[in-house]
């Protein structure tokens, strides 16, 4: 593995799998009476928030503080980058105070890539969102989400999600969860398609490794997963569709759609949902509905990133599970 | 113990085969339920990755031997390594705790060699977090000696002197296709 995570396009598949399976171990983690591993006891690592969360930051905290790290979290509201302070201030402050590793989110798209290879500071950098470029780690849960529900805790283990088929619904355009799910997806050797109205893709789009399809009816009876995204209002400065009505009727995921899916598959969301916009209600509260289910996995993931980054004296390198070490001999 | 880290010199000679280590394994199962008079609340848990393959087959050997069936899982220990800043971070295996749970029971760890100590140190950690047995108990089938820690075997296949310039190597048919244990030099660029 690189010594940092900007991109899901920097992992390769045995990177992937690799995280995936030690996710599927620090899953258990959640199932004893003390819910904690003394693995990364004497790190420091900083939430750096400049863009507000709710999921991610709260999720990367219980991951931190799950292996035992201590905890420094930034949020740019309330602290000195409303005078004015930089990026690059704020981050020299932090690497004086001594973090052994910086999870960032930001409104710029780059500017974790900035951070990692800017020299201000020496401690691996994990992106945890950066405007409409890209969010790694949530890839990574939706990624575990489908290995486990399409596959199987255990049988999916070393696994890819090779052939498996994935339809990926909504505001392309201003998502970096798309961005991130369609570079993964594609190492992991899924199927992917883009559905989404013409305004709301992206210029380039058809460079990517995905289908695109402008109907959603004929997509879904194809589907093993059909992920919904959130319109970005906060992104846009333009009317990208004429209604929001008209957005649901085209676009929008609702009983009588759900039912098109096949018996196995699976709606995904990666939050915040709007309901009765991409999502109805009676669809986010159906038991093939992963929301909540992607959160918890969230948590495992992010434990497995930091484990993998963190955890040694460097970051670990892709082994098949099959093939730990554990020695008293060296 | 996982030992393929470790390549042999040629000159590697066997001192344990198949047979031995099946009549180790049906001693210690013995030593087991004598001490345990009747080893009603035991559970094995092996330290992957052979650990695991001694502790089912000590599982099978204690059912015959009570006429009960003997719960038996796995307690990986990577996390809790005291050396785990002296190498990239390692795959991690299979912790299973069987349903019985651990609380109140007679916990029998299983390893395959027992060396410096410190992976029964992390062990017993390990299992701190998991809940609190009435007593912990160690199973190895081959003891090394060059402890680096107050711990000790309470059921020991076979006591191995050896020096720091040699390594041992178990072989098990689950994962290796074959029962032995090698006593070798350790190779040069060790």
């Amino acid at each position: 593995m690189q010594r940092h995570l900007i991109s899901a396009a920097d992992l390769t598949r045995d990177d992937a799998v690799l995280i995936l399976d030690t996710a599927e171990e620090m899953a258990r983690v959640a199932d004893r009476p003390i819910k904690k591993l003394p693995t990364l006891r004497g790190r420091t690592v900083c939430n750096l928030f400049f863009e507000d969360s709710t999921r991610t930051r709260i999720s990367f905290e219980a991951a931190e503080k799950r292996l035992s790290a201590d905890v420094i979290n930034f949020a740019a509201k309330g602290s000195s980058v409303s005078k004015g302070e930089s990026l690059k201030d704020t981050v020299q402050t932090l690497e004086a105070m001594g973090v052994d590793a910086v999870v960032i989110r930001h409104s710029a798209s780059g500017a974790p890539y900035r951070l990692a290879n800017s020299g201000w500071i020496d401690a691996p950098v994990i992106n945890a969102g950066d405007g409409t470029h890209q969010h790694p780690t949530q890839a990574l849960l939706d990624a575990f989400t489908m290995r486990r529900r399409l596959i199987g805790a255990d049988a999916g283990l070393g696994r890819d999600l090779d052939g498996k088929r994935v339809t990926l619904v909504g505001d392309v355009l201003h998502s970096r969860v798309a961005r991130s799910n369609v570079d993964l997806l594609h190492t992991l050797g899924a199927e992917v398609t883009l559905v989404a109205p013409p305004t709301l893709l992206p210029v380039g789009v058809e460079t990517w490794p995905c289908e695109v399809s402008y109907d959603l009816d004929s997509t879904l009876p194809k589907s093993d997963a059909v992920m919904m995204l959130r319109v970005q209002r906060e992104r846009m400065n333009a009317a990208f569709f004429p209604t929001e009505r008209e957005y649901s009727r085209r676009y929008g995921l609702d009983g009588d759609r759900m039912a098109r899916l096949p018996e196995h598959a699976i709606v995904m969301h990666p939050g915040p949902m709007v309901r009765g916009m991409e999502i109805t209600a009676e669809v986010a509260d159906s038991d093939r509905c992963t929301v909540v289910e992607q959160v918890a996995n969230g948590v495992s993931i992010r434990m497995a990133v930091l484990y993998l980054l963190l955890g040694g004296n460097e970051p670990a390198g892709a082994q098949p599970a099959t093939s730990h070490l554990r020695t008293e001999e060296k | 113990m996982d030992t393929h880290a470790n390549p042999l010199n040629s000159d590697a000679r066997p001192v344990l085969e198949g047979p031995d280590i099946a009549r180790v394994l049906t001693r210690i199962a013995h030593e087991i339920v004598e001490r345990a008079k009747g080893a009603d609340d035991v559970v094995l848990l092996g330290i992957p990755t052979r650990g695991v393959f001694l502790a089912q087959r000590l599982a099978v050997k204690l059912e015959q031997v009570t006429g009960r069936k003997i719960p038996v899982g796995s307690l990986d220990i990577t996390m809790y390594r005291d050396d785990l800043r002296m190498h990239p971070p390692r795959a991690l295996a299979r912790t299973e705790i069987p349903g019985e749970g651990v609380d109140g029971r007679l916990v029998v760890l299983v390893d395959d060699v027992l060396f410096s100590g410190r992976t029964i140190r992390a062990a017993l950690d390990a299992l701190n977090d998991i809940g609190r047995p009435r007593a912990v108990q160690l199973a190895v089938l081959v003891d090394r000696g060059h402890r680096e820690l107050p711990i000790r075997a309470d059921y020991v296949g076979k006591n191995l002197p050896t020096s720091l310039r040699e390594t041992v190597k178990v072989q098990l048919a689950e994962e290796d296709g074959r029962d032995t244990v090698l006593l070798g030099a350790k190779s040069a660029d060790q």
